[in-house]
């Protein structure tokens, strides 16, 4: 796939496939161009995709609107979720799960687990994101996916600006939807979430090109030697 | 003019005046009315002021209104005792409108006009029998001459402006509340404006005395049949609110785009009232509303909530004013505007604080979203602040709905309808909370049919 943005061509030519049930980790330094591999998979209009294809299930995806894609099971936990003001988080999500055929009884219960689940419960009525934490911010999208039981989770940076407790909810909120069947994406810098979690692959990712892939080992050859250590 | 012809019950037949503005009209009016001789001599002194102001010098193109081009007085229908008895056609209006549903299971009281006169009115047993007065005005000048005549047009006196002349010389319908001291009513009172005919101008007067320690909640609504001609709305809502009373009045104003819609709204209120104010508009080709509230006795307050949505051809030229003149008075004035194609909203927010005002406080916020590049917005606020122990703020926002929040509405399968829609509804929610809840759903309602016409 490549990809441009603003006519800057950011992805350059990348290829990779995820598989059901499965925890893939998305590694690189800053600007190697994970967050426009999420963003482009997910549909934002200012991410082009100049060459390549995106396969849902064999179901080519690539022309469709992003809210076909999430109808269809694909989900995007935003490194940077923005706020909604006077939105609240249930009303929301409850839109959504609509969407994405939930019945609303189903929701109910299942979103009240899981604000239960992601130590959320005092954030349910609040208005999406408003004067979140960061670490309340990442919670919520990961609640967000277990409300929405998607069939492929990107997750950008689920655990950066997050405390130690926080890294753990995460984690096994991840590990739970693997799982539950979600192919996941990990896009992270640091491997530290990595050892909460049975990765399956490791793809590293520099100036729009995937350098090396592997297994869990490569996580920690880069928490050893650094990203220029690996870098073919 | 092509009237349409309305099935009649009582055999007196329609009653219209002849179109234009002359003394002879006012004489009429009144005769047809049986008023008292106060009245008439206040119409005609009103029609002599009219006639020397000035059109407003600011704001919104008024040239449109034709006065020479009006019918001031049209009694479409005979008042009734029952919705059965009304005319089909208007009865089906209100019952889609959902009035008859809202009198059984959330009112106190509710009263339909339809173009110059009330047709309807009913108030619960309980609440008549605490004292409280909801009559339509006419009746009200008859059984309570005294109570009515003590404030009429007191608060807004026809020289205020050129609508509020216009208004005294030719008012016609509207409601008398009044409250007796220390008496809360518990549900809201409702009346429902309807203008139905034509080339009829609508010119109600809403009078409302809260005596001292009581409380009330009275709501307003309004609708008009789409036609092509100009049409002139020009009602007036004056409250006086006494000592530690509390009056909310909440306006949901739908009116058909060919409406001009230019109001007078105020009220006083003395030592440790409540004022407050809820606008909602929608509708209406032109408005002008300004709700204002005269903070008179100490530590008297206001709130005064305006939400409105622009679209195009649409001029809404909105605002608040807090007038404070006694100590540790306080007021918050907060708007919400949304603004599609070519349309413009305008929110003019004014607080004044004489010398003799310590220790008020008082804060104006506006927001606007435009949804449209060629979406037009003004705010202009005026602190007027004449001492120096006062607590007075003013802000002002004007955005766009972001790529990004768009964008991750409709990463959760969100269609952009859908994600717009949920964001305009956001944006309005801190005024819309303020909304009884069976009000806020239709008002929704009526949002999400605005805002699916508005993006076709």
């Amino acid at each position: 796939m490549v990809v441009t943005v603003e006519g800057k061509k950011i992805l350059k030519g990348i290829s990779l496939s995820l598989e059901k049930g499965k925890i893939h980790a998305l590694m690189g330094p800053n600007g190697s161009g994970k967050s426009t591999l999420a963003f482009a998979l997910a549909g934002h209009p200012d991410y082009l995709i100049e060459e390549g294809r995106i396969f849902l299930n064999s179901e080519d995806i690539t022309k469709l609107p992003p809210h076909e894609r999430a109808r269809r099971g694909l989900f995007l936990g935003f490194q940077y979720p923005p706020e909604v003001e006077g939105v609240r988080l249930r009303e929301f999500l409850r839109l959504a799960a609509a969407n994405c055929h939930e019945p609303f009884c189903e929701f109910q219960k299942l979103y009240l687990e899981s604000l239960a689940y992601f130590r959320m419960d005092e954030l349910g009525e609040r208005e999406l994101n408003v004067g979140f934490s960061g670490g309340e911010k990442k919670r919520s999208e990961l609640l967000q996916m277990r409300v929405l039981r998607p069939k492929v989770a990107l997750l950008d940076e689920p655990d950066s600006g997050v405390d130690v407790d926080g890294l753990r909810l995460i984690a096994a909120g991840i590990e739970e939807a693997a799982r539950l069947g979600t192919a996941v994406l990990l896009i992270t810098h640091y491997p530290r979430i990595l050892e909460h979690l049975p990765i399956s692959k490791v793809f590293v990712l520099d100036d729009g090109h995937i350098v090396r892939e592997g297994g869990p080992e490569l996580a920690w050859e880069i928490e050893r030697s650094g990203y220029e250590a690996v870098r073919g | 003019m092509g009237d349409r012809t309305l099935r009649l019950r009582g055999g007196e037949g329609m009653k219209r005046t002849s179109v234009g503005l002359t003394a002879e009209l006012i004489e009429e009016i009144s005769r047809e009315k049986g008023e008292p001789r106060w009245m008439l001599e206040h119409r005609l002194r009103a029609l002599e002021i009219f006639r020397e102001l000035p059109m407003p010098r600011f704001g919104p193109d008024l040239s449109e209104v034709d006065f020479s081009d009006i019918s001031y007085y049209l009694r479409t229908v005979e008042p009734v005792g029952s919705w059965e008895e009304l005319p089909e056609e208007i009865r089906r209006t209100f019952e889609e409108l959902g009035l008859p549903e809202a009198e059984r299971k959330a009112l106190a009281g509710l009263g339909a006009q339809v173009d110059s006169e009330v047709v309807y009115r009913s108030i619960l047993e309980e609440v008549r029998a605490q004292g409280v007065i909801f009559e339509p005005m006419e009746e009200a000048l008859k059984n309570h001459p005294d109570l009515v005549r003590e404030h009429f047009m007191k608060v807004i006196p026809p020289e205020d402006n050129k609508f509020a002349a216009l208004h005294g010389a030719v008012w016609s319908g509207g409601t008398f509340v009044w409250v007796p001291e220390g008496v809360e009513v518990a549900i809201p009172l409702q009346a429902y404006f309807r203008m139905q005919t034509q080339g009829v101008g609508q010119f109600e007067h809403t009078l409302i005395v809260a005596e001292p320690g009581s409380s009330v909640h009275y709501i307003e609504g309004c609708s008009a049949p789409r036609y092509t001609k100009a049409a002139l709305h020009s009602g007036m809502v004056e409250i006086v609110v006494k000592e530690g009373a509390h009056v909310r009045f909440t306006t949901i104003q739908n009116w058909s785009r060919n409406v001009y819609n230019l109001n007078n709204k105020r009220a006083v209120a003395y030592a440790g009232a409540t004022m407050d104010w809820v606008s909602g508009s929608l509708g209406s080709k032109v408005t002008m509303l300004y709700p204002s509230t005269i903070l008179a006795g100490k530590g008297a307050k206001t709130e005064n909530l305006s939400f409105s949505f622009a679209r195009n051809g649409q001029w809404l030229d909105l605002g608040a004013k807090a007038i404070h003149l006694a100590p540790d008075t306080s007021s918050r004035l907060v708007s919400r505007s949304v603004v599609q194609g070519k349309a413009k909203s305008v929110f003019r927010g004014k607080l004044y604080v004489a010398p003799e005002a310590k220790g008020a406080k008082g804060h104006v916020e506006c927001s606007t979203l435009l949804l449209s590049p060629e979406a037009e917005t003004e705010t202009i606020p005026t602190l007027d602040v004449r001492n120096h122990e006062v607590e007075v703020g003013h802000e002002a926002t004007v955005g766009r709905v972001s790529r990004d929040q768009l964008f991750y509405l409709m990463s959760r399968g969100l269609d952009e309808a859908e994600a717009l829609s949920l964001i305009i509804n956001g944006f309005v929610s801190p005024i819309l909370k303020e909304i009884p809840f069976e009000y806020a759903v239709e008002l929704k309602r009526l949002l999400e049919m605005s805002f699916a016409e508005a993006i076709g």
